[in-house]
């Protein structure tokens, strides 16, 4: 009873304490998953972002119950489920292969689940075509999923995991088999489902752009440990580390000295940022957030490429200590030169200290 | 289509069955010549050492199923013939379930091996086909027979103290024939197997199935040509086994092959071995078509 009272006080739906997950023995054992803990709360469309053997996909597999962790723990709302098998768990996964059924219809894979469970016939049609209205599907109904295309596939395998009414709904990176255009067009049906649906989603990607659009939070990971969780724009504005930094977006590195008020760039500029550390680090900057000036106090550097993007021009420049720096010029400035000497500022609050 | 692309089609047509020439006229000699053979000496009247008189007679197709009585005359049904032929349907079938009870796990974990270890056991499953079928069946004999292996073994155990009662029984045959048979069930399923994805195993896990649910929901269903192809590949030949029930289940325990044989032999009623022979094509294609029949009807699944 006091656990149903926390799950209803805490809005916490799947939490991972001190999980770690060890492949192999002794000496040649693989960490894939180093002691991470997560809380992932109810109704929330929630990411792991990655580069691939990162440990977001193992960290999914423990929760819809395919690993047991090496240790620590799986709780969903509140009860411990990490020993329990995946036909036990109200969690249902959306594989990266789809995974459907060959020798059934459209209709007959999204009730399987609905089936095992031993629902009613009625019960089970009448779900079922719910959910293929949900997905649009209704006129496929009674076809074989060999007979669908890539995109028809991945709402039906949305479809049978969505239609037991799991608390959690895994994708394991469920757009990468689709291409670009279908892919855009399933990031806008997936947030559309999840908030139709009120059912938490964790979604697995190493896509940072499809991340940022569709996450009500990202976990950003990074050689089996969970390197920074947060909103998009706090992942994006705040990076907390090197990595994130360069994994999300494309920035700029530069490195510097802390300085009374802030940090002097090896090139003799000094910037205003707010630090706590000491000595020698690195100071990072959006491009976009790179502008051209004319004031005296402009970091001096030196065009040694354009790219032209039409909405934006990419200027490649090179600071006097030879350090590179990249600025996304608005295509309305004034025509810049390769070799020409220009001066740039960075906006305000824009540029952040890393130790790493 | 143009002129010359309907030439030219004509051509490779014409091609194909010159190449196809040699095979042809070897199946026209070797297969249907005989068989017309037998189908014309099924009518026909038995010599009396042997061979046939040219006579027509319909004696040799009654006495599949009836007997003349020695005394007055009257046909009756042959209860001896009968017995045969439910022996033979009945310890095919039983064979073949056998050998899909012993051969879904073998191939299962077969295929289910890394993939440079599946040719060496592929390969341990096929070294049977190796040897001669008489001297493995004669093996089996050895093993199983009053003073063989198995029964040497258990008395020395203390767990008998009378050998089994095995040979020349029904039992034996089927031992004999489920050993031999055996690779013919396991590799179709293998192939079938082979192909099956594995990640369905973890959708239908995640999807509440039971493993017994997902055994006859997801994996059974799918592997199924392989499971037809392999029940066709041991049926059919345990139906009309020879070697097997002549050294394993000795004089009585006949089933059709020796049956037909006999009649050849020492029964000099060619005729009646031809009508035979002609039933158990007619019976094991009848069986093949029904087969087939239930392979395509399982593309509609229930639920």
């Amino acid at each position: 009873m006091t656990k149903q009272k926390d799950s209803v006080l805490s809005d916490i739906t799947i939490e991972a304490r001190n999980t770690v997950k060890a492949f192999g023995q002794g000496d040649h054992a693989v960490r894939a998953l180093d002691d991470v803990s997560i809380q992932i709360r109810k109704a929330e469309f929630f990411t792991l972002l990655g580069p691939s053997g990162c440990g977001k996909t193992t960290l999914l597999r423990l929760i819809a119950g395919f690993e047991m962790p090496t240790s620590g723990q799986i709780l969903l709302d509140g009860a411990d489920i990490t020993y329990l098998p995946p036909n036990k768990r109200p969690v249902n996964t959306v594989f990266q292969s789809y995974a459907l059924f060959p020798h059934l219809t459209v209709a007959q894979n999204v009730g399987f689940g609905l089936e095992m469970q031993g629902r009613p016939k009625a019960e089970v049609a009448a779900t079922t075509e719910r959910m293929l209205a949900l997905v649009k599907l209704e006129p496929m109904a009674n076809r074989k999923t060999s007979q669908l295309s890539g995109g028809q596939q991945q709402r039906v395998a949305l479809a049978r995991a969505l239609a037991p009414k799991p608390k959690v709904l895994l994708l394991d990176e469920p757009l990468s088999a689709l291409d670009l255009k279908l892919r855009k067009e399933m990031q806008v049906e997936l947030k559309r489902l999840q908030v139709e649906t009120g059912i938490t989603f964790v979604f697995v990607t190493h896509d940072q752009e499809e991340a940022l659009t569709m996450s009500d939070r990202i976990g950003v990971m990074s050689a089996g440990r969970l390197q920074q969780v947060g909103t998009p724009r706090d992942i994006y504005t705040k990076p907390v580390n090197r990595f994130v930094a360069s994994f999300i977006g494309e920035t700029n590195f530069l490195p510097a000295t802390t300085a009374p008020g802030g940090v002097r760039l090896d090139c003799g500029a000094v910037v205003e940022v707010a630090t706590q550390a000491a000595g020698r680090v690195t100071l990072t900057i959006r491009p976009e957030q790179v502008h051209l000036s004319q004031d005296a106090g402009a970091i001096p550097a030196t065009i040694t490429n354009l790219v032209y993007f039409g909405t934006d021009t990419h200027a490649h420049a090179r600071l006097s200590d030879g350090s590179a720096i990249v600025a996304r010029i608005p295509a309305t400035d004034a025509a810049l030169t390769i070799g020409q000497t220009v001066g740039l500022r960075f906006a305000p609050g824009a540029a952040l200290v890393l130790e790493d | 289509m143009s002129r010359a692309e309907d030439a030219q089609s004509r051509a490779s047509d014409r091609n194909g069955w010159l190449l196809s020439a040699p095979a042809l006229l070897l199946l026209a000699l070797a297969a249907t010549g005989p068989l017309l053979i037998v189908l014309v000496y099924s009518f026909l009247t038995p010599g009396s050492y042997g061979n046939v008189e040219w006579v027509f007679s319909l004696d040799g197709w009654r006495g599949i199923l009836y007997t003349r009585d020695i005394f007055d005359d009257s046909m009756k049904l042959a209860d001896a013939h009968l017995t045969i032929f439910w022996r033979s349907v009945k310890l095919s079938l039983l064979t073949t379930l056998i050998t899909f009870a012993v051969g879904f796990p073998t191939a299962w974990f077969i295929a289910t091996r890394p993939p440079a270890q599946r040719a060496m056991w592929l390969f341990l499953i096929t070294i049977p086909f190796w040897t001669n079928l008489l001297i493995r069946t004669v093996a089996i004999n050895e093993v199983i027979r009053n003073e063989g292996v198995l029964n040497s073994a258990l008395i020395g155990l203390g767990l008998i103290d009378q050998p089994l009662k095995i040979i020349y029984t029904d039992t034996a045959v089927l031992i004999g024939m489920a050993y031999v048979y055996l690779p013919l069930m396991v590799l179709p399923l293998f192939a079938a197997i082979d192909r099956f994805d594995m990640r369905l195993l973890e959708a239908g896990y995640d999807l509440y199935g039971s493993r017994l649910a997902i055994l006859r929901r997801v994996i059974l269903p799918i592997v199924k040509p392989g499971i037809i192809a392999g029940s066709i590949l041991v049926f059919v030949p345990s139906l009309g086994a020879y070697v097997t029930p002549r050294v394993l289940g000795g004089g009585k325990n006949m089933m059709i092959g020796n049956f037909i044989d006999l009649q050849f032999g020492q029964g000099r009623n060619w005729p009646l071995g031809a009508a035979l022979s002609m039933a158990l094509l007619v019976v094991v294609t009848a069986a093949l078509l029904f087969y087939v029949r239930a392979a395509n009807k399982g593309d509609t699944p229930h639920g």
